[in-house]
């Protein structure tokens, strides 16, 4: 890798559960920008067990389709000859294999037990499970899960700097009564973290230090009131660099050709995530829903959180959506009649095939309605996780005396979002992007004002890797051809009865255009508005709803259009659909009439 | 793309198949270079370590922590007995003495000072690892376990659940397309490995594994059944340790699917042989496939294609199967790859192929909704 500023071309990689990625950027008059993308079937697994062979796929059809050379053979051109030919860096992220998987311990479940599943998911870890010690689970119980489970590696937390030391050493001592083993290599080690009470130090090395390769880090909660989880996160980095990722097939040579270490590529879309809403100054909610896991990231109250639903995704976890959500909340987005076993078939079809892609509208609009039912199941699940720290004493007035609520919220709050960023196959790739606004729109059932923008070709992975080691390069390609602009959407919260008013908009459009528009209860509606413009708008919600300023008050507000335009939903929120089958096809057919999501067949 | 590596499920009449037999911890290998062994043989062996009973002896006796060590009875690593004292307290005088004893047969393996508690382990579990095919050990992986290798024929299906028996072939439908009902199930399949057509009902399946049938092969299952059968809706594909009679590998998938013509045909000529079968499946981080293994070693000096490839492109000519929706399940040869991108009725944007059928008739489809039938 040469000097950031002698930098023309780069090429970076995503290996995915299913596919491996490859983008091309190029310096072009003076910006960076995306040249083309490739794609290729993830080679982890048998036949080939190599991973740099989907690599190697992958950025041949970047060369075939862009004319650029990147490989000699099998190895990358270094540096760029300033025209067509080697790059000067190359990069990767990877989520390959299951990606990394871990299980996290902690003395009190909703205290220490949560900061240190906090740590694992910021470090793009999938947790397996949280022991803690009021976990409700004996120690036999408890053992048993280690073993079984046969995680990466472990994260072992517990006590405050100072406090008591019995608990932590209890879990210890669990820890090294199961013996554990890594998932991959018979003769090695599994990596165990202690990240907890410094005071424990010496008990906890004795007792795992022979059975286990022990790393000791600082308190990743010294304090109540703080938590410290950057070293405890580094050391995961570290670790799935030197075990994890060393022992999967063919990383050993992947590592040797990137120019920076490969990142875990939750790791690596939360990066880019967090820049946005640091750079705009704005709460953020964004999801990368994959084959294997769908992600989730928020920033609320300049708090930034990491979710990885393991299990619930488009391809290898497609029947686990089914599994956790029940056939019944799956059907209920299709809209058409379709036997239950035919939709049961369909979706193991798939778990058990699960590179295909629906040739068919009606096998596209099941998949979509799955990914639906996968988006909202995965925030739910980061709601509940993405709280504030628990078991802080929290200084109350009296003006609080009446708000019960314990510390140990949730941050987020769906009216204050800004902006929702979705990424991930099922959404980058939907035919029309009017499919990925109505797949956001029902899976986070957004409230208020929030703007609404896609990953045009599904690279946040790529650009978060890149913007570790050249921001600008990310930036500007992340800003002109990577964030697709579908618009700003307008979701009043309250109910009424299907027909009665619920929001009126008026307001001027650009070229002199003007709207007043009265949009009763149970509609949705789109006003054109295209990207890079932006409407002046009063929004005058009935009595009873909100737009963002409290029931019935009058919100005025500079709206941003996008692909799809200004979006209106007065589905009301809670969202409810019919339970007649009749009228919710009727329903659900209107809709994406509304938004001419689907062409008609 | 310059390779269109597509997966498939395997296929092969005659070819080497080599298993590795890992113990899950290191332990004896029993076995030696060159041995002939059959299925059942035992080739490696070793000892889980027991299960753990964690005892607070310390909170039991209302002594604090640091005085453990001086009311124990037994030492790390001593052995111990159900009921035995593992710690006494000396009492006033000899007398009024509390005793903690030992819940268990095992081993003291620790205790701590810090927590106060006393860890045991039970006896160690046995456990041994088999050969699984009839063949030759052509390799030791010392303190691990052994490769054994078998010649004969390979298939691979795309699910299955339960776990490794052996078992005769024995064909129980008159062609691929048929259903394996109740009829077709009787006694005399007890111990064998049955092969069926494109489907087996729930009430089949039943039967069999009343019967004590060792496997069933067969194109298609219902996923509701498979909720039946398991008690719960399989949320990812990780299969093999299901506790049912019966191993059932499918070769096409779920629904009603006949068997591939040559899979049907190749398992019928095989009738009669014994064979190992597995319905281990996992999709995903190191892909495994059901399969079924049927040694031949008396071919083995006939055989030609006995290493075959494995993997691969997609040309013209190559034997495809539709594993997607809507020619779901049929099969046919490859006639062109076009380089260009097609939009299908979905409006997605693909690579494709265009595919004749057996019956004739020919269709443009995604590549990434077809396999190679690799042989």
């Amino acid at each position: 890798m040469g000097t950031l500023e002698n930098i023309r071309a780069i090429v970076a990689t995503d290996c995915g559960s299913t596919t491996t990625k490859a983008i091309l950027i190029k310096l072009v008059d003076g910006e960076y920008r995306l040249i083309v993308r490739g794609e290729a079937p993830t080679t982890v697994e048998a036949p080939f067990e190599d991973v740099t062979r989907g690599v190697l796929n992958a950025i041949r059809e970047v060369e075939e389709l862009s004319g650029h050379t990147v490989l000699d053979g099998e190895s990358i051109v270094h540096p760029n000859d300033g025209g067509d030919r080697g790059v000067d860096i190359y990069l990767s992220t990877s989520s390959a294999g299951g990606g990394l998987q871990m299980m996290v311990a902690g003395v009190v479940k909703s205290m220490t037990a949560e900061s240190a599943e906090r740590a694992a998911l910021g470090a793009g870890a999938i947790v397996m499970d949280v022991l803690a010690s009021n976990d409700g689970r004996l120690p036999h119980q408890q053992i048993e899960r280690i073993r079984h489970l046969r995680p990466d590696m472990i994260l072992l937390s517990g006590g405050i700097d100072g406090g008591t030391v019995t608990h932590v050493v209890e879990l210890g001592q669990i820890i090294s009564a199961a013996d554990p083993r890594p998932r991959l290599g018979l003769g090695f080690k599994l990596p165990v973290i202690y990240a907890g009470n410094k005071d424990a130090r010496p008990e906890v090395a004795k007792l795992l230090e022979q059975k286990t390769s022990l790393f000791q880090v600082e308190n990743l909660r010294p304090v109540l009131e703080r938590e410290n989880l950057g070293p405890a996160r580094e050391k995961i980095h570290d670790l799935f660099m030197e075990h994890v990722m060393a022992q999967a097939p063919g990383y050993d040579r992947l590592m040797e050709w990137t120019d920076a270490p490969i990142m875990p590529t939750p790791g690596a879309v939360g990066s880019i995530i967090e820049t946005i809403a640091k750079r705009q100054n704005i709460e953020v909610v964004g999801v990368d829903i994959g084959g294997a896991t769908t992600d989730v990231f928020s920033v609320f109250e300049n708090t930034f959180n990491r979710t990885v639903s393991a299990n619930l995704g488009m391809s290898y976890s497609v029947s686990n959506v089914l599994a956790e959500t029940g056939v019944d909340n799956v059907m209920r987005w299709v809209p058409f009649r379709l036997p239950e076993l035919e939709v049961r078939n369909r979706i193991k079809n798939k778990m058990i095939r699960p590179t295909t892609v629906p040739q068919t509208l009606e096998d596209l609009k099941v998949e979509q309605a799955i990914a639906r039912e996968a988006l909202r199941l995965a925030f739910e699940q980061h709601k509940s996780f993405a709280v504030s720290l628990k078991g802080v004493q929290q200084e109350r007035t009296i003006s609080d005396a009446f708000n019960q609520s314990a510390s140990g919220g949730t941050l987020v709050n769906m009216m204050d979002l800004d902006l929702l960023v979705g990424s991930g196959g099922v959404l980058s790739h939907a035919p029309r992007r009017q499919q990925a606004a109505m797949m956001l729109i029902d899976g986070f059932m957004p409230e208020g004002v929030t703007r609404l923008a896609v990953d045009s070709i599904f690279m946040m992975p790529q650009l978060g890797v890149l913007a570790e080691v050249h921001e600008k390069a990310a930036t500007e390609v992340f800003e002109k051809d990577c964030l697709i602009h579908l618009g700003t959407l307008v979701a009043p919260v309250g109910a009424t009865q299907e027909g009665k008013s619920c929001l009126r908009i008026e307001g001027t459009l650009p070229g002199g255009r003007t709207i007043a528009d009265d949009v009763p209860f149970g509609e949705m509606r789109v006003i054109p508005l295209a990207a890079g413009e932006s409407a002046s708008v009063k929004l005058t919600p009935s009595r009873g709803f909100d737009v963002g300023a409290g029931p019935g008050r009058v919100v005025e507000a500079t709206l941003t259009g996008g692909v799809v335009g200004l979006m209106l939903d007065t589905r009301g929120r809670p969202f409810k659909l019919p339970s007649d089958e009749h009228q919710r096809v009727e329903k659900l057919v209107k809709w994406s009439r509304a938004f001419n999501a689907y062409p008609e067949i | 793309m310059a390779h269109a590596y597509t997966p498939g499920l395997r296929v092969a009449a005659l070819t080497v198949v080599r298993k590795a037999r890992r113990l899950p911890i290191k332990g004896e290998v029993l076995a030696k270079k060159g041995d002939r062994v059959t299925a059942d043989a035992v080739v490696a062996r070793t000892h889980l370590p027991g299960a753990v009973q964690l005892i607070n002896v310390a909170s039991k006796l209302g002594l604090p922590p640091e005085d453990l060590p001086s009311v124990m009875v037994k030492k790390d690593g001593d052995p111990v007995k159900k009921g035995e004292p593992i710690a006494t307290t000396k009492g006033f005088f000899g007398l009024f003495k509390s005793q903690v004893p030992s819940p268990c047969d095992g081993t003291m393996e620790s205790l701590s000072t810090v927590t106060g508690q006393v860890i045991l382990r039970e006896p160690p579990t046995p456990i041994e690892v088999d050969a699984y095919v009839d063949g030759e050990v052509v390799d030791v992986l010392p303190g691990e376990g052994a490769v054994v290798e078998a010649f004969g024929t390979f298939v691979q299906g795309i699910f299955g659940v339960g776990g490794e028996r052996t078992g005769e072939i024995k064909v129980i439908v008159a062609g691929p397309g048929d259903v394996i009902d109740e009829g077709r199930i009787d006694a005399s399949l007890k111990g064998k490995i049955a092969v069926g057509g494109s489907h087996i009902t729930w009430g089949a399946l039943q039967k069999a594994m009343q019967i004590g049938v060792s496997g069933i092969v067969v194109g298609g299952f219902d996923d509701p059944d498979l909720r039946r059968l398991l008690g719960k809706d399989l949320g990812v594909a990780i299969t093999g340790s299901e506790d049912i009679a019966t191993t059932l590998v499918l070769t096409e998938g779920f629904g009603e699917i006949a068997m591939a013509g040559s899979t049907f045909e190749l398992l019928t000529s095989r009738e009669g042989r014994k064979a190992s079968i597995n319905g281990a499946t996992q999709i995903r981080a190191g892909v495994i496939r059901p399969e079924i293994v049927i040694p031949m070693p008396d071919d083995k000096a006939s055989a030609a294609d006995a290493v075959a490839g494995h993997g691969g492109g997609l040309e013209p000519g190559s034997v495809i199967r539709v594993i997607r929706e809507p020619h779901f399940g049929r099969l046919g040869s490859v006639t062109d790859l076009p380089n260009e991108l097609q939009v299908m009725e979905s409006e997605s944007k693909v690579r494709v192929l265009r595919v004749r059928f057996d019956d004739g008739s020919e269709a443009m489809l995604p590549r990434a909704n077809v396999e190679m039938i690799e042989r």
